[in-house]
C-alpha cells in the first residue's frame, strides 16, 4: 500500500493520528473528548496492525523479515526497516502498551490535552522506529528522537520538580548518545555503510571493537539504566505523569537492552567478552544496591523506579552471560518487566489520581475500600517479586540460571536480590494496602472504575498467562537469540585471523 | 484422576475468589469444601492404588518452558511418596475447610479465606507432585504466597502484617539456597527433571565443583544448598523465626499450613531427593545436626511460652527437627511416617486449641484460662488424645513414629547420629512436659479469667508477663478488637463448647492420632516397607538403618522414649497440679535462663540487629550518600545546577512557556546532529 510496507505503516499511523489531533480546533470538552478518542483509536489500530505483522512473522528463522528499504542519504545510508525475533516482541510490547497509556491519561490530563496526545503518538512512532530500524543512522535518529517527546511529557505535564527531572534525564542521555554518534561515524568510515545487516557481518579489529563497544555502552548503559548512571530514572519517574512512567519503564528502558543485543554483542563479540566482567559487576551492584535503596523509599514511584533498576540489572547480567538461557531470559524479562512495571505505575496512578500524592505514608488500609484494587496490586507485586507462576519469575530464573553457569558469584549476589525484592515490595504493599483505614482523607476513596478495570485486567491476564506459559515470547525470540549467541561465541582466533588477512 | 486431585482445589479457589459476591459466603464455603473433599476421596483411592500396586508413573500436563537445553514441564510424578502426601494434604485440608465453616462463622471475609485455603491446597499439591525441581519451586513459593496471605488474613492487625512479611522474607532466604541448588544441579547434570538428575547422580560421586571461591564435593554442595530451602520452609534452626510469628493467622491456618502440611515440605523435598542426599553423606550429617538442634532448641522454648498456639508452634518446629534427624540417618521412610502421623495429631492439637480459643472468645493466653475441662469436655478429650499421641503414649500414632526416629538415630553409624540421638531423647522429655503443661494450664485448676476469679493464683499468674512477652499482650488485645465486636454481645463470657461442624473434624483427626500408627506402621517402616515405597525412596547399598532397627535396638533403648515421656508428664503434674507455684519459683530462681527461653534464645533481636536494621541503614546510606551526594553531586547536579540557573534567568527575562524553549533546544540539537552527520559523511 502506497509503496510502504507494514512496518512503515506502523511508524506512520501514529503520526497520522497526531496530525488529526493537531487539526482539531477549539478547547471545549467535546473537542478534547474527540482528541482522546482519536488517540485511543489510533493506538488500537496500530496494535491491530502490529498483530497482522506478527501474523506474517516467521519465528523459525533468525533472519530479518518484513524488510523494506529505500535509498535516503545516498552512499550507504538508507531508510531500511525490518524485524527479527529480538525486535518483534518489543514492537508488539510498544503497540500493546500504548492504548493503556492513553486510557490512563483519559481524565488525569487536563491541560494541553491535545498536545499531550500528540506527544504520545509521536513517541509511539519513534519507539516503533527504534525497534524496526535496520540502518544505524535511522536507528540513531529514532533512538535520540524519542528523547524529545519524553522530555516534553515530563517537562510539561510532570510534577513539581519536572524541570529538574527533565534536564537530568536529558543531560544523562545526551552524554551517552553523543559518544554513540561518534562510534556510528567511525563504523561508517570502516564499513562504508550503516546498513545493520551488513554491519552484523563486518569484522572490526579488536582494538577498535573496544572503543566502539565503550561508546555504545555509554549510551545503552544510561538508557538501561545501569548503576551508577541510574539516578535520572527515579527523578524522571517521580515527575512524569502516569502514562509517561509506563512508557519510560515499559519501553524506553528496554532500548538499552535491545541495543546490547542488536549491536554490542553481535558486532563487537571480542569486546563483549572482554567487558563482560565489568557488566556483571555493575549488574550485581545494581541489583543489591538499588534493592536496598528501594527498601527505604518514601515515594511509591521512586520505589518502583529503583526496583526497575534492579530488574534491569538482571537483564544486563543475562545478556552478557552470552548463553541461550541468559539472553532468552533477558529478552523475556524485558517483556515481562514492560508489562509488570507498567502495570505497577498504572496502579500508582490509580490512587494518585484520587489523592494526588505519591507519599507512601499518606496511604494505608486501602483494601478496606478498594478490594479490587488490592487484588490487582497484589498480582503485580508478586510478579515484581518474581513469584513462580507470574511472568516475573521466568526471566529472572533464566538469567540467574545462566549466570550461575558462567560465574557462581554473580549468580549468588543476584539471587540475594530476590530476597531484598520480596522485602521492599511486600513492605510497600503492606504500608499502602493493608492495615486499618484510619486516615480521614481515605475514608471516601473509590474502588477501580470501569475504565481502570479495562486497563488492568488484560495486564493481569498476561502476567499470569506468561507465567505459566511463556512459550509465545520464548519461541518468538528463540531462533534469533540462538543466532546472536552463536555470533558472539565465534572463536576469537579465527576472527582476528580474518582481520589480519584483510 | 491425578489431574482432578490437583486441580479441583484450584478450581474451588478460583470460583470462591472470582464469584465471591455472587456466591455469598455459604455457597463459597460449600464449593471449596466439597471440591477439596472430592480431591481427598480420590487421594485415598490413589493411595491404595499406588501404595499397594503400581510403581512410579509420570503424567505430563504441559510444557512450561524450553530454552536451549533446559526443558521444564508441568508434570506429575506419581509414586508412593506423592500419594502419601496426597492423603495427608487433602485429608487435613478437607477437615480444616469443614472446621473453618464453624470457626470463621463471624468473619466478613469468609470467601477470601476459603479461596486462600484452597489455593494453598493446590500449591501444596503442585509441590508434592512435582516432576522436576522448578515445578517443585513453583509449589514451594506458591505455598509461601498462600501462607503469606493467610498469616496476614486479618490485615488490620499490624502484628499480622509484620508476621506475614517475615514469613515470606525468611522463606525467601531459604529459597535463595534452593534456587542456587537448582542452578547447580543444572550445571552438573544439564537437566532439572528428577528422572534425569537421579540417573546422573551416581556419576557425580566424588566429583568436585568450584563454586563461590571454594572447591568441594559437587553433590555435597548441591544438597546443602537445596537443604537450605528445606530449612526455611520447615522452620529449622536459624531459619525458624517466622513460624511462631505465623500464629498470627487464623487457627485453622496454623493447623493446615503451619503444622500438618506446608512446613513438612522440607521433609518431602529431602525424601524426594534421597537419590542425591544418599550419595552426599556429609550433607546428611549436616541435616542430622540441624534436625537434632531444632528438636531440642524448639522444645526448650516451648517449655515457657504462655500463648497456647505458640507452644504448639514450637512443638511443631521441634517435631520437624525429629523428621530431619530421621532423614539425616538415611531412614527416609521413618521421617515420612512421622510426617504422616504428626499431621493427624498436630492438626488435632491446633484445631483443638482453636476450639479452646473459640470457647474463650479469642483469648490465647493460657495464664488466663484454666478449669476448662468441665466446660468444654469434648475439646478437652480431643486435646488429651492429641497430647498422648504427641508425647508418644504407647500404641498411639506418635509412639510408633517418634520411637522409630530415636531408634534410627541410635543405630545409625553416622558421626552426628549420637548427637541426634541425645537431642531427640532429651526433647522427648521436654515435649511431654510442655504438652502436659499446656493441658494442665488450660483445662485443670480453676478459671483464671480476669472476671472469673480472685483466687490467689491470679496474682501469681500475672507476675509472669512482666518478664517481657509483649507479643501475647498485643495479640490478645488486637484479637479482641477484630472479633470482640461480633462476639462481645449476645454471649456471656462463659466458655462454650464448639459446634459440631468444628468438633467432627476433631473426631476424625483423633481417630488418626490414635490409630494411624498402628494401621500404617507395617507399610511405612515395617517389613512391608520395601514393597510399599518401591522406587519412591532411594537407599544406597550400604544403608542398613532399617534392618539395624529391627535387630540392633536394645530393649532399654526401645523403652527410653516412654520413660522420658513419663518423666515429663510427672514433672508437669508436680509443677502445675500437685505443687502449683513451683513454676514461678523456678522461673524466679533461674531468671536469666527463664528470660533466655521466654525470649526465644533472642534470635529475633539478633537478626534484627544483624540484618534488618543494617539493611535499612545501608539503604538510606546508598540513597542519600551514594545516589544523592556522590553520583548526583559529581554528575548531573553540578552540570544541571548551572543549566537550571541559566534557564531560570531566561524564563524570568522573557515571558512565555518553558516548554517552548525546551522544544526549540531539542529541535536545535536534532538539527545540529543531522547536519553534523550529513556533513561528516561528505
Amino acid at each position: 500500500m502506497f509503496g510502504f510496507g507494514i512496518l512503515s505503516g506502523l511508524i506512520i499511523l501514529p503520526l497520522v493520528g497526531a496530525a488529526f489531533i493537531l487539526v482539531l480546533r477549539g478547547e471545549d470538552e467535546s473537542t478534547l473528548q474527540n482528541a482522546r478518542w482519536a488517540a485511543l483509536m489510533t493506538t488500537v489500530v496500530v496494535f491491530l496492525l502490529s498483530l497482522v505483522a506478527w501474523g506474517r512473522f516467521d519465528t523459525s528463522t533468525s533472519a530479518f523479515q518484513l524488510i523494506e528499504s529505500k535509498a535516503w542519504f545516498g552512499s550507504g545510508i538508507g531508510y531500511k526497516l525490518g524485524v527479527d525475533g529480538i525486535s518483534m516482541p518489543f514492537v508488539l510490547l510498544t503497540t500493546f502498551l500504548m492504548p493503556f497509556c492513553i486510557l490512563a491519561s483519559w481524565s488525569s490530563i487536563q491541560v494541553r490535552v491535545k498536545e499531550y496526545f500528540v506527544a504520545f503518538l509521536v513517541l509511539e512512532s519513534l519507539m516503533i522506529g527504534v525497534f524496526s530500524a535496520l540502518d544505524l543512522v535511522l536507528f540513531y535518529l529514532f533512538f535520540e528522537g524519542g528523547l524529545i517527546p519524553m522530555f516534553l511529557i515530563i517537562g510539561i505535564w510532570g510534577g513539581k520538580r519536572r524541570i529538574y527531572a527533565s534536564l537530568k534525564f536529558f543531560l544523562y542521555t545526551l552524554l551517552g548518545s553523543l559518544l554513540m554518534l561518534l562510534a556510528i561515524m567511525k563504523m561508517y568510515g570502516v564499513a562504508g555503510t550503516t546498513d545493520i545487516t551488513v554491519l552484523l557481518h563486518t569484522p572490526f579489529a579488536r582494538s577498535m571493537q573496544i572503543w566502539l563497544w565503550l561508546a555504545f555502552f555509554a549510551s545503552f548503559a544510561v538508557k538501561m539504566p545501569m548503576w551508577p548512571v541510574h539516578t535520572w530514572l527515579p527523578d524522571a519517574h517521580v515527575e512524569a505523569p502516569t502514562a509517561g512512567s509506563v512508557i519510560l519503564a515499559g519501553i524506553l528502558l528496554k532500548m538499552g537492552g535491545y541495543g546490547f543485543l542488536r549491536f554490542s554483542l553481535p558486532m563487537f563479540p571480542e569486546a563483549s567478552h572482554y567487558f563482560a566482567p565489568l557488566v556483571f559487576a555493575l549488574s550485581v551492584i545494581a541489583i543489591v544496591y538499588t534493592s536496598l535503596v528501594a527498601l527505604v523509599q518514601e515515594d511509591m514511584k521512586k520505589l518502583i523506579a529503583y526496583s526497575s533498576v534492579a530488574h534491569m540489572g538482571f537483564v544486563t547480567m543475562g545478556i552478557f552471560t552470552m548463553t541461550t538461557q541468559g539472553v532468552q531470559g533477558a529478552v523475556f524479562l524485558m517483556i515481562s518487566h514492560g508489562i509488570v512495571s507498567g502495570a505497577l505505575f498504572l496502579c500508582v496512578g490509580v490512587i494518585y489520581d484520587r489523592m494526588h500524592t505519591r507519599e507512601i505514608s499518606a496511604y494505608g488500609g486501602l483494601v478496606n475500600r478498594m478490594p479490587r484494587y488490592a487484588v490487582a496490586f497484589m498480582v503485580f507485586t508478586m510478579a515484581n517479586i518474581g513469584l513462580p507462576g507470574t511472568s516475573g519469575f521466568v526471566g529472572e530464573f533464566l538469567t540467574m540460571l545462566a549466570a550461575f553457569q558462567v560465574n557462581t558469584w554473580v549468580a549468588l549476589i543476584a539471587t540475594l536480590g530476590t530476597i531484598l525484592a520480596a522485602a521492599y515490595a511486600l513492605f510497600l504493599y503492606r504500608r499502602v494496602v493493608f492495615g486499618a483505614l484510619e486516615k480521614a482523607s481515605l475514608k471516601t476513596i473509590m474502588d477501580l472504575n470501569a475504565r481502570e478495570i479495562v486497563t488492568l485486567a488484560p495486564l493481569i491476564a498476561l502476567t499470569l498467562y506468561y507465567g505459566v506459559h511463556p512459550g509465545p515470547v520464548l519461541n518468538a525470540s528463540q531462533a534469533t537469540v540462538d543466532g546472536v549467541v552463536k555470533a558472539v561465541s565465534l572463536p576469537a582466533p579465527t576472527h582476528t585471523a580474518n582481520l589480519a588477512g584483510q | 484422576m491425578y489431574h482432578l486431585i490437583v486441580f479441583l482445589p484450584l478450581l474451588g479457589s478460583l470460583i470462591a475468589g472470582v464469584f465471591r459476591r455472587q456466591l455469598g459466603a455459604h455457597r463459597a464455603e460449600l464449593v471449596t469444601t466439597s471440591l477439596v473433599g472430592i480431591s481427598a476421596l480420590l487421594s485415598w483411592v490413589a493411595f491404595f492404588h499406588v501404595g499397594l500396586g503400581g510403581g512410579t508413573t509420570r503424567v505430563l500436563v504441559a510444557n512450561w518452558m524450553t530454552v536451549g537445553n533446559l526443558q521444564i514441564d508441568w508434570a506429575f510424578r506419581i509414586d508412593t511418596l506423592t500419594v502419601v502426601m496426597f492423603v495427608v494434604v487433602n485429608t487435613v485440608s478437607t477437615l480444616v475447610h469443614v472446621y473453618s465453616i464453624g470457626y470463621m462463622e463471624e468473619d466478613p471475609h469468609r470467601q477470601r479465606f476459603f479461596a486462600y485455603l484452597s489455593l494453598f491446597t493446590f500449591a501444596m499439591l503442585m509441590l508434592v507432585t512435582a516432576d522436576n525441581l522448578v515445578q517443585m519451586f513453583f509449589g514451594w513459593e506458591g505455598v509461601g504466597l498462600a501462607s503469606y496471605l493467610l498469616i496476614g488474613f486479618w490485615y488490620e492487625r499490624p502484628s499480622a502484617n509484620a508476621a506475614a512479611i517475615k514469613a515470606f522474607v525468611v522463606n525467601r532466604v531459604g529459597d535463595f539456597g534452593f534456587s542456587l541448588g537448582i542452578f547447580l544441579v543444572f550445571a552438573l547434570t544439564g537437566s532439572v527433571a528428577f528422572d534425569a538428575v537421579f540417573a546422573a547422580a551416581p556419576g557425580l560421586v566424588g566429583k568436585s565443583f568450584h563454586a563461590f571461591g571454594i572447591t568441594g564435593n559437587a553433590l555435597t554442595i548441591t544438597c546443602l544448598l537445596l537443604f537450605m530451602g528445606a530449612m526455611g520452609k520447615s522452620a529449622q534452626f536459624l531459619l525458624h523465626t517466622w513460624l511462631p510469628d505465623a500464629m498470627e493467622g487464623p487457627t485453622p491456618v496454623s493447623a493446615l499450613i503451619h503444622a500438618a502440611t506446608m512446613v513438612t515440605a522440607g521433609v518431602v523435598m529431602v525424601a524426594r531427593l534421597s537419590p542425591l542426599f544418599e550419595l552426599a553423606p556429609h550433607a546428611l550429617n549436616f541435616v542430622l545436626i540441624i534436625g537434632g538442634t531444632t528438636a531440642f532448641f524448639a522444645a526448650t522454648i516451648g517449655l515457657v511460652q504462655n500463648d497456647i498456639k505458640r507452644v504448639i508452634a514450637y512443638s511443631t518446629c521441634s517435631q520437624l527437627g525429629y523428621m530431619f534427624v530421621a532423614l539425616g540417618c538415611g531412614a527416609y521412610g521413618v521421617a515420612v511416617f512421622h510426617l504422616f502421623t504428626h499431621a493427624f495429631f498436630k492438626a488435632l492439637l491446633f484445631l483443638g486449641a482453636g476450639s479452646v480459643i473459640h470457647a474463650m472468645h479469642h483469648e490465647q493466653d493460657m495464664r488466663k484460662m484454666g478449669g476448662l475441662a468441665g466446660k468444654i469436655p469434648m475439646t478437652f478429650l480431643m486435646m488429651t488424645i492429641g497430647t498422648l499421641a504427641l508425647t508418644g503414649f504407647p500404641l498411639t500414632a506418635g509412639y510408633y513414629s517418634k520411637d522409630a526416629i530415636i531408634e534410627a538415630a541410635y543405630v545409625s553409624h553416622r558421626p552426628a547420629a549420637l548427637y541426634g540421638f541425645l537431642m531427640t531423647v532429651i526433647a522427648a522429655g521436654l515435649t511431654s512436659f510442655y504438652s502436659w503443661r499446656l493441658v494442665f494450664l488450660t483445662f485443670f485448676d480453676v478459671p483464671r479469667t480476669v472476671e472469673g476469679s480472685t483466687e490467689p493464683h491470679d496474682s501469681n499468674a500475672h507476675d509472669e508477663p512482666i518478664a517481657g512477652d509483649q507479643h501475647s499482650h498485643a495479640h490478645g488485645n488486637a484479637a479482641a478488637d477484630v472479633h470482640g465486636h461480633a462476639h462481645g454481645h449476645g454471649h456471656h463470657h462463659e466458655p462454650h463448647e464448639s459446634p459440631n461442624v468444628m468438633l467432627i473434624p476433631l473426631y476424625v483427626l483423633a481417630f488418626g492420632a490414635l490409630f494411624a500408627g498402628l494401621i500404617f506402621k507395617h507399610f511405612f517402616i515395617g517389613t512391608g516397607a520395601e514393597s510399599f515405597w518401591k522406587e519412591a525412596l532411594f537407599f544406597s547399598p550400604n544403608n542398613h538403618v532399617l534392618e539395624d532397627m529391627e535387630h540392633e535396638v536394645p530393649f532399654m533403648i526401645g523403652f527410653l522414649p516412654t520413660i522420658m515421656m513419663l518423666l515429663g508428664f510427672f514433672v508437669a503434674l508436680y509443677m502445675y497440679i500437685l505443687a502449683p507455684g513451683t513454676a514461678q519459683r523456678l522461673a524466679e530462681r533461674n531468671r536469666p535462663l527463664y528470660l533466655f527461653l521466654l525470649n526465644k534464645w533472642y534470635f529475633d533481636e539478633l537478626y534484627d540487629f544483624l540484618f534488618v536494621r543494617p539493611a535499612f541503614w545501608i539503604g538510606r546510606l546508598f540513597w542519600k550518600g551514594g545516589d544523592g551526594m556522590i553520583i548526583d553531586g559529581f554528575g548531573p547536579d553540578g552540570v544541571a545546577a548551572a543549566v537550571i540557573g541559566a534557564t531560570g534567568r531566561v524564563v524570568k527575562i522573557q515571558t512565555g512557556f518553558v516548554y517552548h524553549y525546551a522544544f526549540a533546544m531539542m529541535l536545535g540539537v536534532a538539527a545540529f546532529i543531522t547536519w553534523y552527520l550529513v556533513g561528516g559523511i561528505h
